[in-house]
């Protein structure tokens, strides 16, 4: 029984998986305490409940509880990190280093800081959607004091080398942030191999609700923030604001359940990614966005050629997908990750990104095969440039002429 | 199940029925990103539009001037950091009885070469017009005064202080965390510039709150991305928790419409009984003639530390406070009691009972009689430790 619109953009949000949702309710509910009330049982359990999905967090990671800050989410987490990181080390530089690939909570983090006097490289990435650990070599400078890299990226999927990143920064004295909100669950993190001195979780991407995300903050080498939220001293002074139990209870039980079963999950979906790559690309002039090998089994990104954007996406509406990330598709700029691994504006605009999840069926990606092998057929059929393109026309050496 | 009596409802309250039905669906079937174009995406945006609506007309305010974020702190932050960042450095003033999620901020915009003012109140917590005079003397840019105070329940004269800050050219904020849904907080007519309010104060969920905020009042914001919230705070927006909002403001309004209906037995009876027992006893009540939140009662025992009166009451089964819960890590004395010339000494011994619509006279009654009980056998303990 399909229910639609099919959901296949797990990476804008994931559903609350049931378990997490009946852990949550009591404390949203019966134990309604105020976590830092240190006078009676109904503060004590609340603190109790925030420090076992505080072990929770820092397990699937293998961090210290002690690393892990709650925070409102990851778009908070990333702000706090960046702002906090070079505002605490501005004494030893100014300059900030990260991709043209990362989400807006970095990069208009990074803007906001180019605003207050600090100075930022923002690298470009291989047409594969990768780092050149060459180029951010190259950038690196001796006032150099941030380097901020997505260990996946949230439009396509690709996965950073995030470990060769870090024994860069560590011998440079270079404090490294990574945004995983899009990791968690999908890729192995350990925090105790991987030399990340600060590092972003959402609960959302990985069934846990919204509103609630973390950040880790690395004890060994001690790494120090500036912190962005004042007020009753929370979380070590680092974050104040009254802690919601329920949703940490929440972002606790979906990280442990990711812990539990990321390596069974994965395969599963690894599987139904393959089998809706394999749909889709026995059609012509079909483009996947991002290097296929260093990317997680979830993500797929893709142009179709000769194809208008938004008639695709109007035309697919029994499944819910997004073109560019969630976060900028008020705008209808073509999606600036396509546009920097080289596509052009048209493609960009064509583009489909399919990010499948926990709960996606066989039945659902069987459909959404069929779906765009029927709609892709139409809209082209209606297309003079494919037709052009049929009768073997170099699109490129047409002139056009304006009216 | 055994559950303590509740008395602590400043603190935080627990979640109203109607609001909990509001919020499931949101933890449930409807989960899309508010933001994402699709049927999913295009729920979650109607469900907090309509949420914003309802927080608006709570307070009188219109909906483009509701700015969600994930509490009180944070939006107070906002308002005292992101009206900074657009000004020239100046003076920023706030009441010497101000929760630290406004004091702090507040004394953080010295870095940035602003000055920090605090504004004296009088002995029973109220600002003093004089006080508030030598301030504006210096003509602060910036100034903040809670509506009602945490710990004592004071209510500020908001609309006279407002006035007189914009008088000489300020930006007026007032922290309504406390005063919602216990008072009218008509945002309008405060004629305040911006107005903190927060979710779990008044039967919603934690992790919800909101900067009542005048468009002319130009806000740097504090956390930067993708633009939500016209872009004064960016994050994927917590549908569940902000339908919770929207429904508990409109239960708090209309529970505060029903009080007005009520003879018998309100809040302020059940307060002014137990105050009349602790005066008695030979308790000091705070702020007792100031004109106060209803459900508030602060009060000191000399010789009786606070900390053990409230684990003592803890184990008899009733929860209370001493000081508000933010900073009861801390082993300082009450900020706000030393700003009212409370000795120190009195104000470790401070206790706070914060009632709410759920509490009966049959609770409050039995917590009389176990604190008189507890105070006599602390009281024991000291004579005979002497």
């Amino acid at each position: 029984m399909l229910k639609f619109p099919i959901y296949l953009d797990y990476s804008a949000t994931t559903p609350v998986d049931p378990r997490v949702a009946e852990a949550m309710i009591p404390w949203l509910t019966e134990h309604f305490g105020n976590p830092a009330s240190r006078s009676h049982a109904y503060g004590w359990e609340a603190e109790q409940a925030v420090e076992d999905a505080r072990g929770h967090v820092a397990a699937l990671v293998n961090a210290d509880p002690r690393e892990i800050i709650w925070t409102s989410g990851a778009t908070e987490s990333n702000n706090l990190a960046i702002k906090g990181a070079a505002q605490f080390y501005k004494g030893k530089g100014k300059h900030l280093i990260t991709l043209k690939t990362e989400h807006k909570a970095v990069l208009d983090t990074v803007r906001e800081l180019e605003r207050q006097g600090f100075e930022a490289t923002y690298l470009d990435v291989q047409e594969n959607g990768l780092i050149d650990l060459e180029a951010l070599k190259a950038a690196i400078r001796p006032d150099t004091i941030v380097v901020s890299v997505m260990m996946v990226n949230n439009e396509i999927g690709v996965v950073q080398p995030i470990a060769e990143i870090g024994e860069l920064c560590r011998e440079k004295g270079i404090v490294f942030h990574v945004d995983a909100a899009q990791a968690t669950g999908k890729v192995e993190i350990d925090l105790d191999s991987l030399k990340v001195d600060l590092m972003s979780f959402s609960a959302h991407k990985t069934y846990g609700p919204k509103g609630v995300g973390a950040l880790y903050v690395r004890r060994k080498p001690r790494v120090r923030l500036e912190a962005q939220m004042h007020g009753g001293g929370h979380e070590r002074g680092l974050r104040s604001g009254t802690l919601p139990t329920h949703q940490i209870v929440g972002m606790g039980e979906a990280f442990r359940i990711a812990r539990e079963e990321m390596n069974a999950e994965n395969g599963r979906i690894r599987r139904l990614r393959d089998k809706l790559l394999a749909g889709l690309q026995d059609m012509d002039e079909v483009y996947v966005n991002g290097d296929l090998t260093h990317r997680v089994p979830h993500n797929l990104n893709i142009s179709f050629a000769y194809v208008e954007g938004e008639s695709l996406i109007m035309a697919i509406k029994d499944v819910a997908v997004s073109s560019g990330s969630a976060c900028t598709s008020a705008s209808l700029e073509p999606s600036y990750v396509l546009r920097a691994l080289g596509r052009n504006d048209e493609l960009a605009h064509s583009s489909i990104r399919f990010s499948i999840g926990r709960f996606t069926t066989e039945e659902e990606v069987d459909f959404t095969i069929d779906l765009l092998h029927r709609k892709i057929s139409k809209l082209r059929e209606l297309s003079p440039l494919w037709e052009m393109v049929q009768e073997g026309i170099d699109l490129n050496t047409v002139q056009w002429a304006a009216h | 199940m055994f559950a303590p009596v509740y008395l602590d409802w400043n603190a935080t309250t627990p979640l109203d029925e109607a609001v909990r039905e509001a919020m499931l669906p949101w933890l449930g079937m409807r989960f899309g990103n508010a933001s994402s174009r699709h049927e999913y995406g295009r729920q979650a945006r109607a469900a907090i539009d309509e949420a914003r609506a309802r927080v608006a007309a709570a307070v009188g305010a219109h909906p483009t001037e509701v700015v969600f974020t994930s509490g009180g702190s944070e939006a107070n932050n906002l308002f005292i950091k992101g009206a900074a960042a657009l000004l020239k450095p100046g003076t920023v003033a706030v009441s010497a009885v101000e929760h630290p999620c406004v004091r702090e901020p507040a004394r953080q915009l010295r870095r940035n070469g602003w000055l920090f003012e605090e504004i004296a109140v009088d002995a029973e917590g109220r600002v003093e017009g004089s006080a508030l005079t030598a301030v504006l003397s210096h003509k602060p840019a910036l100034c903040s005064v809670m509506l009602a105070n945490n710990e004592t329940g004071v209510l500020q004269d908001v609309p006279a202080l407002a006035a007189r800050v914009r008088g000489v050219g300020g930006w007026f904020h007032t922290d309504g965390v406390q005063a919602l849904g216990k008072v009218p907080v008509r945002f309008r007519e405060l004629g305040v510039h911006a107005l903190t309010v927060s979710a779990h104060k008044i039967g919603g969920p934690l992790g919800a709150g909101a900067l009542v905020v005048d468009k002319r009042l130009e806000l740097a914001p504090l956390i930067a991305g993708g633009g939500q919230e016209r872009g004064l705070r960016s994050g994927t927006e917590n549908v569940a928790a902000i339908v919770g909002f929207g429904v508990a403001c409109e239960q708090a309004l209309a529970r505060i419409e029903a009080r007005k209906a009520e003879a018998a037995c309100t809040l302020k009876t059940l307060r002014d009984a137990l105050e009349a027992d602790l005066i008695e006893a030979g308790a000091s009540v705070f702020s007792r003639g100031a004109p106060r939140l209803d459900n508030t009662c602060f009060f000191a025992i000399e010789g009786v530390d606070g900390e053990t009166l409230v684990a003592r009451l803890d184990r008899a089964g009733f929860a209370i406070a001493s000081g508000s819960a933010c900073s009861s890590a801390s082993p300082e004395p009450s900020h706000t009691l030393l700003a009212m010339g409370v000795p120190a000494a009195l104000a470790r011994s401070a206790v706070r009972v914060s009632l709410g619509h759920r509490t009966t006279a049959d609770e409050v009654q039995r917590f009389a009689t176990a604190l008189l009980q507890q105070v006599n056998e602390l009281k024991q303990l000291t004579a005979m430790a002497v």
